[in-house]
């Protein structure tokens, strides 16, 4: 029994590595913001919802649709995907109860540990039928049809009966049957619990069979050690069952668990979507184009991290970049350009994860991996210099960045002179396109950005953060060719 | 020919000499380390009597250095160690049963015991079929065994113990345990419950999950319990454990003596062999020594001590090797040259390479002639005793008195750093006193001293030296040299290396 609600054919794996990006991207969109909103608190939601998106560069086009349907589904029956979500907590909060410690070296207590918690487990099991019985009509997503139908037939009240009939037996009223072998030194092997014949089914045969010899003895209630030895031959036959249990309430508890991990993050999405909703910001089903292609068309873009720390509506964006390899960005400071590239990162990487995005539209082709190379304070611990450690960090992307990945870069290569930097960027940037990666570049580096401009490239857009002509800023980017000053002289007399 | 023992050729007149205490010789030469380091895993067999055991005549050298060639060939010495294997567990069981309280449990303790001693003949005569041999020792065993294994008390008593192995092993019975009363019936194919679990709940199978058995610690006792247990089932099967009864008292004597002495004895080439074969692996070599009991010319090429060539490969250290050769009338190796530049090594590797070709091993070294002794004779300087009222000086001459007095022409005597508590005129005059006798005696001996005079004494005596790197004088090569005594004064190098000459010591002293 499989949940299959993250991907078609197989399971979440919520052990699986971060990419080795993922602290970078982590600081440089401030994703914690995101992942806290989706969790609201629950360190388990933060995990999953960290690792969905976190991972999420390597999938196709099939498995974002997939995602988008089952949370549209969930967005329509939120209340009942909450009650299947807390079901699975509750069994495996339950199941946690049942401590097992020192116990386990007895096979008695494994088996009626088991038995307790499989009880539990099975009024969950017939909780959750009973939810797809009433409800999985008003499902439309081929994850959740799909999932309902898996119960319907895996858990019929056939099971359910089969399962009772074990859980009676195991309670051993008429006595455990064990057989065994001689082994070393005649001593008996190979305890192993048999099942009783069925009486109802045998009763005339056994009557009719030749009865076999066998003989007995008991031993007295003052023999201690003949008790233990009687409890140990016990133990010994009913071991391999009470494995064979206990394993079984494992397989169940880690359905339960995949189960609840899979809904996890499509609990965090209904997290998200509450509190954006609440603000009155726009959300949409994004539309992902595939790998080779390039595109980026959206209205209405915005910063989701910065959109949940303010109180007001945020500035939002419009961009037409299809075709596009590499979109330079240029501009006034405090203009809204580092707002703006990470706006670009976030929607890039919730749609790659099956996600609404925080716009009114947005279409962009999926990338193999979503990088960051931004501009970091001095290294306090005065190892390297500053172009130095700029330069180790960019070498370490090298490592690892593949064709049609994005890479976001943020006053990349300043901490040298402009013309040296100018002339770093120009190398690294042009080998990178040349390698097929899609380059978004927030720089003051005006030789550089400028001698683009010139080549005339049809694949590259220049971006400029707006000024009016007082001096205030809207936030807003507009296409133009990159101007030589900043206006760090307009934010120095605002400031002084 | 008849197979008689596989240390010593039928001719030896007195069979099969064993010697409970280590020769003296053996604490002064590090034999004891070695032979200690040989028997280390091989206890049971009780072996060092055999080390203990110098030989007298060539042919019984001759009969060993042959097997040991037999058994370097690696197939035959698997061979070998695969039967001394099955040995070693029929003891095994042995000793159980010898142990166990309960009648059935030793009975099948016992039949299983002489279930592994039928394997271990059969399969050794089987697998000796296929060897090419040499060694009279190894043909005539072959022949031995192979007539055993094929004659009808042995071929009987295998098939009756595998029958009733096989009896015992298709026994299948079934415990119904409720309450405090155990019942005891045969199995009547009752299906196993665990598949039955493990099929309901398949569904629910994710991936790998924790193994909850419980490991069950089983011992060879039973307990009143398991022995009334073994009772019933005796009694649901009453044939098989009469047979079981019979079996037991009727061959209590199953054990052939010839194949006994030769499962412990064959084990001394085994022992040695795989000690030699890790300083093999390190690059050295060994060799078959030519002995004679004639000639003193005796001669080895690359030799070492095989007592600190073991510490050295603990220690990953590279081992030196030294050569030595008398021819003529050379008899007495006199060594002299600066301390800790391995004189003392290089007289026990003399002294080690005779003893061990005495008792027909193959010895440290890539080529060597020696002397089939009478008697080993050693003095090593050793630590004032405080207990013993006699002085060092007495002490030395009393026990070099001993030794001259039972010497003979065909003794070998080692002498190392003797006679040094008194003033160097006394030492002088009292060493050439007794290299006068060892030089009547015509004897074979290493005598390592720090008085140059001796090294030249006669045209008996051989002068070595123990060598330094000529660029560095404090480095030693451990390399024992033939030629002149040149009294040169390592002492000041050595002083050096620690900064303790004069200048060093001012300087450091100034601070």
């Amino acid at each position: 029994m499989k949940a299959f609600l993250m991907y078609k054919d197989q399971d979440f794996d919520l052990q699986q590595p971060l990419p080795p990006q993922a602290p970078a991207l982590i600081q440089d969109l401030e994703l914690n913001t995101l992942f806290n909103a989706m969790a609201l608190g629950d360190t388990f939601l933060f995990e999953v919802a960290k690792k969905a998106i976190l991972c999420s560069t390597q999938h196709d086009l099939d498995t974002i649709h997939y995602r988008q349907h089952i949370l549209k589904d969930c967005l329509k029956h939120a209340a009942l995907v909450r009650e299947i979500y807390n079901l699975t907590v509750e069994a495996i909060d339950r199941e946690r109860r049942h401590f097992l410690g020192l116990l386990s070296r007895y096979p008695d207590a494994i088996l009626h540990r088991s038995l307790e918690v499989l009880q539990m487990f099975v009024s969950i099991l017939k909780k959750l039928r009973q939810i797809a019985d009433e409800h999985a009509a008003e499902f439309e997503s081929e994850g959740f049809r799909r999932f309902f139908a898996m119960l319907d037939k895996e858990l019929s009240d056939d099971y359910f009966a089969i399962v009772q009939q074990h859980l009676k037996a195991l309670e051993f009223r008429e006595g455990v049957l064990i057989s065994a072998r001689l082994g070393r030194g005649n001593k008996g092997i190979n305890y192993i619990l048999r099942k009783p014949p069925e009486r109802e089914q045998n009763w005339l045969e056994r009557l009719f069979a030749e009865r076999a010899p066998s003989y007995s003895f008991t031993i007295p209630d003052r023999d201690e050690s003949g008790s233990r030895t009687l409890s140990d031959l016990k133990g010994r036959g009913i071991n391999l069952v009470a494995n064979a249990l206990a394993q079984s309430t494992d397989h169940i508890l880690s359905f339960f668990a995949m189960l609840r991990t899979e809904l996890a993050f499509y609990i965090g999405c209904l997290n998200l979507y509450g509190q954006l909703a609440q603000r009155g910001e726009p959300l949409c089903f994004p539309l992902p184009a595939p790998h080779n292609e390039r595109r980026l068309t959206c209205t209405g873009l915005y910063d989701v991290s910065l959109a949940l720390t303010m109180e007001q509506r945020v500035v939002s964006n419009d961009v037409q970049a299809d075709g596009k390899d590499l979109i330079i960005i240029t501009g006034a400071n405090k203009g809204g350009k580092s707002t703006f590239l990470r706006s670009i990162g976030l929607a890039q990487l919730m749609m790659q994860c099956g996600m609404f995005v925080p716009a009114i539209s947005f279409c962009a082709n999926v990338c193999t991996g979503v990088f960051t190379h931004y501009k970091r304070r001095e290294d306090v611990t005065m190892r390297s210099g500053k172009l130095d450690e700029e330069l180790s960090r960019m070498s370490n992307i090298i490592d690892i960045i593949t064709p049609d990945s994005l890479l976001l870069l943020n006053e990349s290569f300043a901490a040298t002179n402009e013309r040296e930097g100018a002339e770093i960027a120009r190398q690294i940037i042009t080998a990178l396109l040349e390698k097929r990666i899609k380059v978004c570049f927030v720089t003051h580096l005006y030789e550089f950005a400028h001698s683009f401009y010139n080549k005339h490239m049809e694949t590259a857009l220049f971006l400029r953060a707006d000024r009016q002509a007082d001096g205030t800023r809207t936030f807003k980017l507009i296409e133009g060719e990159p101007l030589e000053t900043s206006y760090g002289e307009d934010l120095y007399k605002r400031i002084f | 020919m008849t197979f008689h023992s596989i240390l010593f050729p039928e001719t030896e007149e007195s069979s099969r000499k064993e010697t409970a205490e280590a020769p003296d010789c053996f604490i002064d030469l590090n034999l004891d380390q070695i032979v200690d380091a040989i028997t280390a895993s091989k206890q049971e067999y009780d072996l060092k009597p055999f080390f203990y055991t110098p030989l007298h005549d060539l042919d019984t050298i001759l009969y060993r250095h042959e097997i040991m060639r037999d058994l370097e060939n690696t197939a035959l010495f698997e061979h070998i160690q695969a039967f001394a294997q099955k040995m070693r567990r029929m003891r095994e069981h042995l000793a159980q049963a010898e142990k166990l309280y309960y009648k059935y449990q030793k009975e099948r303790w016992f039949l299983d015991a002489v279930g592994l001693y039928c394997e271990a003949v059969t399969a050794l005569a089987r697998d000796l079929a296929d060897v090419d041999l040499q060694s009279r020792g190894l043909l005539a065993l072959r022949a031995y065994v192979t007539d055993y294994a094929g004659s009808d008390p042995f071929t009987s008593l295998m098939a009756e113990t595998k029958q009733l192995q096989a009896d015992l092993a298709a026994i299948h019975y079934c415990l119904l345990i409720k309450g405090s009363t155990i019942r005891v019936r045969k199995y009547e194919a009752e299906s196993d419950y665990s598949v039955d679990i493990e099929e309901t709940f398949a569904k629910f199978r994710q991936g790998a999950v924790k193994d909850y058995l419980v490991k069950f610690r089983s011992w060879p006792e039973m307990d009143h319990v398991e022995a009334q247990i073994l009772e019933l089932v005796a009694r649901l099967y009453p044939d098989i454990f009469s047979h079981l009864d019979d079996y037991y008292i009727s061959n209590a004597h199953y054990l052939n003596a010839t194949i006994a002495a030769f499962d412990r004895e064959i084990q001394f080439y085994v022992a040695y062999l795989e000690h030699i074969a890790r300083f093999k692996r390190a690059g050295l070599s060994f060799c078959y020594p030519h002995v004679s009991s004639t000639s003193k010319e005796v001669y080895a090429y690359a030799a070492f001590d095989l007592a600190l060539a073991h510490k050295l490969l603990n220690e990953k250290s590279p081992v030196v090797c030294n050569d030595f050769s008398l021819t003529g009338k050379e008899r007495i190796i006199v060594v002299t040259g600066p301390n800790q530049g391995g004189k003392t090594t290089f007289a026990r590797t003399f002294g080690q390479l005779h003893y061990l070709a005495s008792i027909g091993c193959p010895v440290p070294g890539r080529q060597a002639q020696l002397f089939l002794f009478d008697r080993l004779f050693t003095h090593f300087e050793k630590e004032e005793d405080i207990k013993d009222l006699r002085s060092k000086l007495e002490d030395d001459l009393i026990r070099l008195h001993d030794i001259l007095e039972h010497a003979t022409t065909d003794s070998l005597i080692i002498l190392n750093e003797i006679l040094t508590s008194t003033t160097v005129n006394d030492a002088l005059f009292l060493s050439k006193k007794i290299m006068e006798k060892i030089v009547q005696l015509d004897a074979l001996s290493v005598w390592v001293t720090f008085i140059d005079e001796l090294s030249a004494f006669s045209e008996q005596t051989v002068s070595m030296v123990s060598t330094v790197v000529p660029e560095n004088p404090a480095l030693r090569t451990y390399k024992i040299v033939r030629k002149p005594a040149d009294g040169l004064a390592h002492a000041i190098a050595i002083a050096e290396k620690y900064r303790l000459t004069y200048h060093a010591l001012k300087e450091r002293l100034q601070a």
